[in-house]
């Protein structure tokens, strides 16, 4: 029964719905936002239909260059906190017993449902100046006075790790169950004292999964609209930011839906990347 | 050379008992089998042995220094995985380097040890291929080749053969066998399968649903004179008869008495016991007998397979399994009466 | 030593993750309106005004209306397709999987500008209507992916049991399939339903001046003044996930769930 080929138009019924939602409510809104992207912008209002590549030309301005670089440094810096922090983490959640791992992992799936707001939100009170950590310094006398750090570069970093942190979890997660466990065993019989067999053993057979995390996380954190804008100074805004910013305040939404494709291009192509490594898990020799 | 001491080992986890009361001695250059049902503790025995777990109480002993509390990457021992838990992200001879690539062994040393134990398994030139391209047997030895690549003090390995087809599993048996032979290295195999055991060792440890050791012998010895009920059924098939011992020299089974040749030390007229007869041992005749080793009784069954005849008896009470060659068989048929004959010196009595 | 230092990291991230959650908390017990921690004066106020003042009970249901019926709506998305694919073998089959996949794994502001332009074109924005169906395709990766690798953990020769005993491929979904998948189904939907509860830019973009959600009034109050309401609302999603995701937990396989192997029991 399983993997036949499908005879008949009638089997192919319970495909039918899922795939006229599918394109009806998700491929037609991008085919217009595509064509948006192309619309000249009218205004006081949404826009007008034509066919001009102005709004793309508009991307090759300083401010889209500035703000492009600085989305992808910090999501870049994000996503290689959380997965240093994470690795190691995640593999020792997986070598735990079953009933702590799913203490675990409770605790990290609620962290991961909750709301960009609220994160920005706690973490904007825990690095305030009247409820904050800075508070605890002072008590213990590291610090003269409480100071606010929020907003800031690093509350920005703070809250995009925070956020991306559990994700990077949950999908390292798979990968580092299913790792034989008596591979790091084998190691150790072989000689290698547990911290050489981490980074032997462990990290070498997770090379693939670990690069594709990076990538993923990357992605995930460079779509994060809200951390940027409470937690971060103007000059700290996003990709993500900027395009909502055209979208609704400036009532432009052809520059914003050509921001919208070009960074959708690139997280596709981010994408693709991490599946064609996903693919090519040859080892090397050393 | 003194061996491997274990001294009065147990191993709980939590309240589960998994090993309790092991005193061995493993003589030096010796190929051990550690035998027994899945749960009686002989992978957990091996992996304390490994270092891979820490007994609850115990001591082990190398060359009588005491290596209890030494951590599982000093103690040099070599280990093949049921799993064989090859590293995946390395090509065979970078898995098979890995041990000497620890100790710092230059490139040329390890180059040419890759190659010697290559040839060793009879891989040669294999070096640069990815695991993942080598079948079941070829990655077997990889795993071994791996292990011997320091040439250990001990190699230990855990079900190694259980993953292979049966004619595979019985090449590698002979394969491994010679090998243990012409490198001397002090070998423990653990199996759930008592012809492997047999097949490959000089001595068995066989451990039972208790968690303890039963007995440790030769396959030989073990065959003939096991110590308990248990070894005997374990090993082999074995006729195991309920009764009373009723004299020096004899036994009584249901009313019948039978002759036997000795008894063991704390067994006494009147104690309970459980005589043990090997198949091939008992031969049936036709119609009832009577005498000091015959049991009548009527055929139940006959299986012909074509190396071998077994007749199955009912005599009184028990079921008895004769098995003889196709030439020496009895001219008896189901239904029809007849007698088993159990001579006293295949007779083994048990207590337990 | 290891142990030890090994306990040491893990408490440390702990503590990275819950102390904002604990001074949240603090803050949300405070008497006075003002954000201070440790609280000066303990009350719960704020819970009382979140659960009785207007002004957030109609962001709750909300909220709680485009939840349930979106998370509804992504699971019966994502089942017939989950289904399909695992049980015929079409060459476009990965196509529709990427397909199922590509709304959650684009950056959401991308999803939420498409879900503006198209409703905004269909004459549809603005409509809670129009923010559910959103929902509902922007999660529908979820339960897709949860229900796909629950397909995947049906051996095969179970099914390939009950067909040899009679079962046509109803009888075999029913009896087979269904129960075997139900739990990832369960999960599938708890996870959507969360994650719909704390959603702020799809509906804030397709609807927010007209449906508020919770999220979108936090985001508003958070521009327009302080209020330790905000505080008892985040302890309020904090406890409602974690009681979610607990419940799962304690009565399936959480591990297995999310993509561990099943238990494997300790032998010899």
């Amino acid at each position: 029964m399983i993997e036949d080929k499908p005879k008949g138009l009638r089997v192919h019924l319970p495909i039918l719905y899922p795939a006229v939602m599918l394109v009806v409510f998700f491929v037609i809104p991008f085919g217009i936002m595509l064509a948006v992207s192309f619309f000249q912008r009218e205004p006081g209002g949404f826009y007008t239909t034509d066919f001009s590549i102005d709004n793309y030309a508009n991307l090759f301005t300083m401010l889209f260059g500035r703000v492009l670089v600085f989305s992808i440094f910090i999501s870049a810096l994000c996503a290689a906190i959380c997965v240093a922090v994470g690795f190691p983490f995640t593999y020792f959640i997986t070598r735990m017993r079953r009933k702590a791992q799913v203490v675990w992992l409770v605790i990290l799936v609620s962290v991961l449902s909750l709301s960009a707001v609220i994160v920005a939100f706690a973490w904007s009170l825990l690095l305030s100046q009247t409820a904050g950590i800075s508070n605890l310094f002072v008590w213990l006398g590291l610090m003269e006075k409480p100071v606010s750090w929020s907003p800031g570069i690093w509350a920005l970093t703070a809250g995009m790790c925070y956020i991306a942190f559990p994700y990077t979890v949950l999908v390292l997660y798979p990968p580092l169950s299913r790792l034989d466990p008596h591979l790091p065993e084998a190691a150790q019989t072989l000689g290698a004292s547990p911290v050489t067999t981490f980074f032997t053993v462990v990290l070498g057979s997770l090379r693939s999964a670990i690069v594709a995390t990076l990538i993923m996380v990357f992605a995930f954190t460079l779509g994060t609209y809200l951390i940027p804008q409470i937690l971060g100074r103007p000059q700290h805004w996003t990709l993500s930011v900027l395009i909502t910013d055209e979208a609704v305040y400036h009532s432009n939404l052809p520059l914003a839906a050509a921001m919208a494709v070009f960074f959708m291009v690139v997280s596709l192509g981010l994408v693709g990347l991490t599946t064609l490594i996903g693919k090519s898990r040859g080892p090397t020799t050393q | 050379m003194a061996g491997l001491f274990l001294q009065d080992i147990h191993k709980h986890f939590g309240s589960v008992v998994a090993v309790q009361n092991v005193d061995l001695r493993i003589p030096h250059g010796r190929f051990v089998c550690f035998l027994g049902p899945s749960g009686c503790g002989k992978t957990t025995l091996l992996r304390l042995i490994a270092g891979l777990e820490r007994p609850t109480r115990g001591r082990i002993l190398l060359e009588e220094a005491d290596i209890t509390d030494q951590p599982a990457h000093q103690r040099n021992f070599g280990m093949v995985f049921q799993s064989l838990a090859l590293f995946p992200h390395l090509s065979v001879g970078d898995n098979i380097a890995y041990s000497l690539r620890i100790r710092k062994a230059d490139a040329s040393a390890r180059q040419r040890r890759v190659d010697e134990l290559l040839e060793l398994v009879r891989l040669p030139g294999y070096a640069a291929r990815h695991i993942s391209q080598l079948s079941g047997g070829q990655r077997q030895r990889v795993a071994i080749a791996r292990a011997l690549a320091i040439e250990p003090r001990l190699f230990l390995l855990d079900e190694p053969l259980s993953a292979l087809d049966a004619k595979l599993r019985e090449d590698m048996q002979l394969e491994m066998r010679m090998l243990q032979q012409r490198l001397g290295v002090t070998t423990i195999l653990v199996t759930h399968d008592q012809r492997e055991a047999m097949t490959m060792s000089d001595l068995i440890v066989v451990m039972g649903t208790d968690n303890q050791v039963h007995q440790m012998g030769t396959p030989l010895e073990i065959y003939r004179n096991p110590a308990d009920t248990f070894v005997a059924d374990f090993i082999g098939t074995s006729n195991l008869l309920k009764g009373i011992c009723s004299g020096s020299r004899q036994v009584t089974i249901s009313g019948k008495t039978l002759r036997i040749e000795a008894l063991p030390e704390n067994v006494k007229a009147g104690s309970e016991i459980t005589l043990s007869v090997r198949p091939e041992d008992i031969s049936v005749v036709a119609g009832v007998r009577e005498g000091e080793s015959h049991l009548p009784g009527r055929v139940a069954f006959v299986r012909d397979v074509g190396s071998s005849v077994e007749i199955y008896l009912d005599c009184s009470g028990f079921q008895i399994i004769s098995q003889s060659t196709p030439k020496s068989r009895p001219a008896v048929r189901q239904g029809d009466t007849a007698t088993a004959v159990l001579p006293p010196s295949a007779c083994v009595v048990l207590t337990a | 030593m290891n142990r030890a230092l090994r306990q040491l990291f893990l408490a440390l991230v702990l503590i990275f993750l819950a102390s904002p959650i604990v001074v949240v908390g603090g803050v949300s017990l405070n008497e006075k309106k003002s954000l201070y921690f440790p609280p000066q004066g303990f009350s719960l106020n704020w819970y009382v005004e979140l659960f009785t003042e207007s002004a957030w009970l109609i962001p709750i249901e909300n909220s709680m209306i485009i939840a349930t019926l979106s998370s509804l709506a992504a699971l019966s998305i994502a089942l017939p397709l989950a289904y399909f694919l695992w049980r015929y073998r079409v060459f476009y089959a990965r196509a529709l999987f990427m397909l199922g996949i590509a709304p959650f794994m684009l950056p959401p502001v991308i999803t939420a500008i498409g879900f503006l332009t198209f409703w905004a074109t269909v004459g549809l924005y603005g409509q809670m209507v129009a923010t559910i169906v959103s929902h509902a395709i922007f999660f529908v990766t979820l339960p897709l992916v949860t229900i796909s690798l629950g397909f995947e953990s049906i051996d095969r020769e179970i099914v390939e049991a009950a067909e040899t005993m009679g079962a046509d491929s109803k009888a075999v979904f029913r009896t087979v399939v269904f129960p075997m998948v139900r739990s990832y189904m369960v999960s599938g939907y708890a996870f959507c339903f969360v994650l719909s509860l704390n959603e702020y830019i799809v509906a804030y973009m397709v609807s927010g001046f007209t449906v508020e959600t919770l999220p979108i009034k936090i985001f508003n109050a958070l521009r327009y003044g302080y209020t330790p309401v905000m505080a008892a609302v985040t302890v309020f999603f904090v406890l409602l996930a974690a009681l979610i995701f607990g419940l799962i937990g304690r009565f399936g396989d959480l591990p297995r769930l999310m993509g561990a192997l099943a238990p494997e029991s300790r032998n010899n």
